[in-house]
């Protein structure tokens, strides 16, 4: 009679003290990350298993695409500023968030124009394996920004309107995937556009 | 549990370092040298960025070990990888 309300109420946290979405985040970023290690190890093969591969710094814009990593890295940081700001009660969070958002809006509007220059010279997916490859890992890692702007929207939005006072799990969870966002195209540009 | 985390300078700090490893990234990337050895500083240059972000931006360094782990697993899966494809290489022709 007594048992249901004993299993629900007696298991114990294996880990003390870590909320089960963040474990349940980080069971969500390993698969993610293994996804991008079958894309990235499937482009090292295809590129050295290639015979003829472009010289990549004659194709592509690496001062443009350097900056477009450094607004990366910024909005990184506005990010785990969000977090520190609601951490200690710091009502300014939203803002950092906002920033976070807009910094990843420009990044997805720079990698639109070089893909846009990219392809009236003529680099196509179906030119060859370089742009396969290339627009494949790009292409997922922009899909991947695009879907972390729109969490961090939804989590400003709902921070403006006075959420995450009482527990901002939220905003970690957010920044967890938005930072994990970050170290992927951290090895994609070197991979991509440096080696 | 606040004390345990990183500090706001903390986090500065680390921006500042990636921030420098980016430059110094882009300008080796200028510069033509031995390939292997330009390979491997490039790619233990990205390996230095993304811990510093996994350890104090995704808080790694101060969380219950169990996460690394989590998050760890599937790097050694693709050095197996790695190593399978480079046997294949050996062996081939």
């Amino acid at each position: 009679m007594n048992t249901a309300t004993a299993t629900t109420e007696q298991i114990e946290n294996p880990f003390p003290g870590m909320p089960p979405l963040k474990f349940a985040m980080w069971l969500f970023l390993a698969s993610e990350i293994m996804f991008f290690a079958g894309l990235i190890v499937t482009y090292i093969t295809i590129r050295f298993t290639t015979p003829t591969w472009p010289v990549v710094s004659d194709i592509l814009n690496i001062p443009l695409v350097a900056a477009n990593t450094f607004i990366l890295i910024v909005s990184s940081v506005a990010m785990v500023l969000a977090f520190e700001a609601v951490e200690h009660g710091n009502h300014r969070f939203p803002y950092y968030l906002l920033a976070t958002a807009v910094l990843g809006l420009i990044f997805l509007g720079i990698q639109a124009f070089e893909w846009n220059e990219l392809i009236h010279e003529g680099i196509r997916p179906s030119t060859d394996l370089f742009g396969a490859t290339f627009y494949t890992l790009t292409g997922f890692h922009g899909l991947h920004v695009a879907g972390g702007v729109i969490w961090i929207l939804y989590t400003t939005v709902k921070a403006f309107r006075g959420g995450y006072a009482e527990n901002h799990i939220g905003v970690e969870l957010a920044g967890l995937y938005w930072h994990f966002v970050d170290v992927v195209w951290i090895f994609l540009f070197t991979i991509l556009y440096l080696i | 549990m606040i004390e345990a985390r990183a500090t706001r300078q903390t986090y500065i700090k680390v921006f500042v370092e990636l921030a420098v490893l980016t430059a110094i990234e882009v300008a080796i990337a200028f510069f033509t040298f031995n390939e292997t050895l330009r390979i491997i500083i490039l790619l233990g240059l990205a390996a230095a960025k993304a811990g510093l972000v996994a350890l104090y931006y995704m808080h790694l360094k101060y969380d219950n070990r169990i996460l690394s782990i989590i998050g760890g697993f599937p790097l050694l899966l693709v050095v197996i990888m790695l190593i399978i494809f480079m046997f294949d290489q050996m062996t081939r022709r």
